[in-house]
């Protein structure tokens, strides 16, 4: 989230579409409800009626798969009549940046396209410098190269009818939507958009949010009180675990991860991004110091300078290597790996395509799996259709802590880092992960340390010192992300003031690339300062009255709440918005009033700088050069879709999405077996692949069991009734489930055809309730978006059909 | 007091009568102090935050003297939720209170159809040596073009939002120092 969930209330539209509020994040709904109450309009966009459309002043439906097509017809409707908000546009975004002349888009496909590799070569898609090396631009926006031509050129195509074609929403209530969104593009309105997995779970999810954004950046609705993009994430720390670089290819805080030709720490440091333009700060060009203050976190006193801090000591990738989910499970499927840790996860249930993935385990000699509760990942070699005299795999199910029997913080969406403590023990011999973590690689490097062993440089070499009388302690880690002060320093850069070694660095604009500071991961410094624990702070003052609550735990980065903030003032520095106040300078004391300013640079008007502090040219990206399927939005049809013709162009799919073959990867489109769309989604009882709530009495008394949604008219033409038990099936796999017929679910007219719709939740799995049914997932593709890989769960193809009652048998007289 | 599933139906049955009749005149709302004085009397409170959504909703645990957890719900002075919560938020409870809950180390055995209890000092050791003998034989310290990567191929990790942030953090470091590169998480997916 660029902002956070309280600031819900300030907007004076709050669209949710690629998500359902009330019944997946449904404590928010209160900030929604504040908004309403004060006026404010909420608008759903989404397939299906649930009860977050049930609560909004607008609810329009349109056929999963379609979002870019949908928001590709409001940008259209802003430009044309002329919502958009001038001043933040032309100063705020790169809408008047000029553009390579080689780039172009044609048909569906940008330039640069080379089909045998189904990739882009990004060159044309550049902006233009000048002979200083800054962006050229044209403030009157008419260059007809600059972006904001090629905007309105590229989405002049998304007319209403062609958005209704693809989408299925009429056109009047298309228009209903753009009108009262596009509102917001006075100065003083404001309008925030709301998304979860319904935008994320796409092979074109990443544009989808970028079309949001393109919204925003048109509107001024970024860094303001009440706007922004707000993910709604799924899990209490998924943001954290984000942060913490748990993914393939990010160090902690985002720090790339090094691929195999930087072979120097040198070599890592020169793809830095740079800036020549003095009014961009550019804040990633700190990331030399981030880099080395994380390798002293990492190996403390045994990188040095000498030895480029150890960076030769951590993993590399083969250059564009791409180790993400879905190639994980491929490369088990194939036999790659012998060991595999499912640490706090059960990907037999949230894995797409959780047939492969199940299959893939089998092919494992060990497997750890910590969990609180038995689950269907380590217990997969007696799930159903398994021989456990065939299988190999050797698992540990090791049992830990829950989040009240342990201590440490979490992050919400709203970036709120906030602390828990510890209320009691855990059941049995159970322990916190963090203590498991913690001894298992001591018994690793005991190992390393009496034989023999492979590259043993990292293990011996790693910082592991963080006991506490006798027991593994969790603020010595919290203070290693932090970071500390490794030696005097007499005279900081930063400040001119002294810092000892030893001491916690007041925040990340103390690190330094010469080893003399360390910091576990940067966005986290300041969290736990000479001044305590930042994230277990519980005063609630409200300065600024946008409930931003800054001493309320703490928010990333240095407690700003609101990112980009610097966005709401005018040129000399004042609220462009005189009723959302969110940061105003005081020139006599020369200082901002407010949210922590994003960058304490003076106004722009002075002598200040742009407030994109983030992007290399200090701007919003109206034109986004920088991913993999082109740098404007395009519609293409879910991987698998109902009809045969992309309406837009030729290109019926993201030309550039990576197809899975082989094996078990089976696709169908357009094919009358599969004749339904079908997206898979949450119930409010429920949670992820229900581990943490199947268990529970309460949960599953409310949502006993696998169901599928359908329409009447569906539900008619398969002669289906409310209760019935029904099979879901696609190409790679079939679930039963009960049938939930209902109008919250309707037929969609799809250029002329008529298309169904159907859903189904994710929570349910075999091992238990026993009569609770399988994981939706048995059902989805391995296919992912090109820039993230994150799979398309919310759009592919299925059939459901009435379970035949078997005849009774007769009874025949001999 | 334990509060079993009879009793808090009991108490919460007590509730909605007390609201009925106090409609028709009569006033029972003694019933529900009495109850809430019950519940948590003497009850130590520790603050939370929801393990489920991200929303970060405050949560108060209750424990009794013997540090058994006996209620929770909503925290009344967390900004964000302001004492409410979900279904599941408020059913966190159950997650403390659950003979359902994984109380032993387990180990399957290759071709083996059963789990058998083992100690941790016995599961470490054995996890330990695994990862040792799998890093020791997938080591790839130069790629095919020659360049060091000093990378372990046959190891992946998946996990885990649901750690705390220190704890994700160390398993970072924990996973990168063994030269393991397929490191995902629910952030993916």
């Amino acid at each position: 989230m660029t902002n956070h969930y309280i600031d819900f209330r300030n907007a004076d539209v709050i669209l949710n579409m690629g998500g359902n509020v009330a019944e997946n994040h449904p404590v928010s709904f209160k900030w929604i409800q504040a908004a309403r109450d004060k006026g404010a309009v909420f608008i759903h966009v989404d397939p299906r009626f649930t009860r977050t459309s049930a609560k909004a002043d607008i609810f329009v439906r349109l056929r999963s798969g379609t979002d870019i097509a949908f928001l590709g017809g409001m940008i259209k409707y802003i430009l044309d009549n002329k919502l958009y908000d001038e001043f933040y546009v032309k100063n705020y975004t790169n809408a008047s940046f000029v553009v390579n002349p080689k780039y172009s888009f044609d048909d569906g496909l940008f330039s640069g396209y080379d089909p045998t590799k189904r990739a882009y070569d990004a060159s044309t898609w550049a902006l233009e410098k000048d002979e200083n090396g800054i962006s050229k631009r044209d403030m009157t926006l008419q260059h007809e190269l600059c972006v904001f031509q090629l905007l309105r050129k590229h989405f002049s195509r998304y007319t209403l009818q062609k958005v209704t074609e693809i989408t299925g929403t009429p056109e009047e209530d298309l228009t209903k939507v753009y009108k009262a969104y596009g509102a917001t593009g006075a100065p003083d309105k404001v309008g925030t958009e709301l998304y979860a997995m319904g935008w994320c779970q796409h092979t074109v999810g990443v544009q989808n949010i970028r079309a949001m954004c393109i919204v925003q950046s048109l509107l001024g609705n970024m860094g303001i009180a009440g706007g922004g993009i707000n993910a709604l994430r799924g899990e209490s720390n998924v943001q954290g675990s984000t942060d913490a670089g748990l993914l393939y290819n990010v160090w902690p805080a985002y720090l790339p991860t090094p691929q195999a030709h930087l072979t120097t720490l040198a070599d890592y440091n020169k793809t830095t991004p740079t800036s020549k333009d003095p009014r961009s700060v550019n804040w990633w060009k700190n990331r030399p110091k981030y880099a080395a203050s994380y390798l002293k976190s990492v190996f403390g006193n045994k990188a040095a300078k000498e030895n480029d801090f150890g960076y030769s000591w951590l993993p590399k990738l083969d250059q564009g290597q791409d180790a993400s989910w879905l190639y994980l499970f491929d490369e088990m499927y194939k036999g790659t790996f012998t060991g595999f840790f499912a640490w706090g996860m059960n990907p037999a249930c949230s894995g797409a395509h959780a047939g492969k993935v199940r299959q893939a385990m089998t092919k494992l000699d060990w497997m750890v799996n910590v969990n609180l509760f038995d689950n269907e990942t380590g217990s997969f070699w007696k799930g159903p259709g398994m021989n456990p005299k065939k299988i190999r795999t050797e698992v540990f199910q090791l049992p830990c802590a829950a989040s009240m029997e342990k201590e440490g913080s979490i992050s919400n969406s709203g970036r709120w880092m906030q602390w828990r403590y510890k209320a009691t023990n855990p059941p049995g011999v159970a322990r916190p992960d963090g203590d498991i973590i913690y001894e298992l690689f001591n018994k690793v490097r005991a190992l390393y340390e009496k034989g023999k062993g492979v590259f043993p440089e990292p293990i011996l070499n790693l910082k592991w010192d963080y006991e506490t009388n006798g027991h593994f302690g969790i603020h010595k880690v919290a203070k290693e992300i932090n970071g500390y002060f490794l030696e005097d320093i007499p005279e900081h850069p930063a400040d001119k003031k002294a810092y000892k070694k030893g001491t916690l660095v007041p925040s990340f604009v103390y690190l330094l690339d010469d080893g003399r500071t360390s910091c576990g991961s940067w966005i986290y410094s300041a969290s736990y300062t000479e001044a305590g624990n930042m994230a277990a702070r519980r005063k609630k003052t409200d300065p600024t009255g946008l409930g931003l609550y800054p001493e309320w735990a703490w928010a990333w980065p240095v407690n700003r709440r609101i990112i980009y903030n610097r966005a709401s003032v005018d040129l000399d520095g004042n609220p462009r918005d005189p009723n959302r106040p969110l940061l105003k300078w005081d020139a006599a004391g020369k200082q901002w009033v407010g949210d922590v300013p994003d960058n304490a640079v003076p106004p722009m008007g002075t002598d200040g700088a742009y407030p994109f502090i983030m992007k290399p040219d200090g701007v919003a990206s109206l034109f986004g050069p920088g991913l993999k399927d082109g740098p404007f939005p395009e519609h293409y049809e879910p991987l698998e879709c109902p009809i045969e013709k992309n309406v837009m162009s030729n290109q019926r799919i993201s030309p550039v999405i990576k197809i899975f073959e082989e094996g078990l990867d089976k696709f169908a489109t357009c094919d009358p077996r599969y004749p339904f769309v079908c997206s898979t989604y949450r119930v409010t009882e429920h949670w992820q692949t229900g581990v943490l709530t199947r268990w529970l009495p309460w949960l599953i008394e409310a949502e006993p069991q696998m169901f599928c949604e359908m329409s009447l008219e569906l539900a008619r033409l398969k002669e289906i009734s409310n209760g019935d038990k029904v099979i879901v099936e696609t190409s790679r796999g079939k679930v039963w489930a009960v049938a939930i017929v209902t109008s919250r679910l309707k037929p969609f007219n799809i250029a002329g055809n008529i298309v169904h719709q159907i859903g189904i939740p994710w929570h349910y799995g075999w091992i238990h309730p026993k009569d609770g049914g399988e994981s939706a997932n048995l059902l989805t593709p391995t296919i992912g978006d090109p820039n993230t890989m994150i799979p398309e769960s919310k759009a592919f193809m299925a059939n459901v059909k009435k379970i035949t009652q078997q005849p009774a048998k007769r009874t025949t007289r001999s | 007091m334990k509060i079993t599933r009879r009793t808090f139906l009991k108490i919460s049955g007590a509730t909605a009568v007390g609201t009925w009749i106090g409609g028709l005149g009569f006033d029972l709302s003694w019933a529900e102090v009495y109850a809430q004085e019950l519940r948590i009397k003497g009850a130590k409170e520790t603050t939370t935050i929801c393990c489920y959504c991200s929303v970060g909703c405050g949560i108060i645990v209750h424990t009794n003297a013997h540090g058994k957890v006996i209620n929770s719900e909503g925290d009344p002075d967390h900004p964000i939720n302001e004492g409410a919560l979900c279904a599941k938020g408020s059913a966190l409870y159950q997650i403390a209170v659950n003979e359902n809950r994984l109380q032993k180390v387990l180990y399957r055995a290759p071709y083996s159809n059963t789990w058998r209890g083992v100690t941790w000092e016995w599961a470490l050791d054995k996890i330990a040596a695994n990862i040792k003998k799998s890093r020791d034989a997938s080591f790839m310290e130069k790629n095919a073009k020659g360049q060091v990567v000093n990378r372990t191929n046959g190891i992946a990790s998946v996990g885990s939002a649901a750690l705390d942030n220190e704890e994700c953090w160390l398993y970072s470091k924990f996973l990168r120092s063994l030269g393991i590169i397929y490191i995902e998480h629910q952030a993916r997916i």
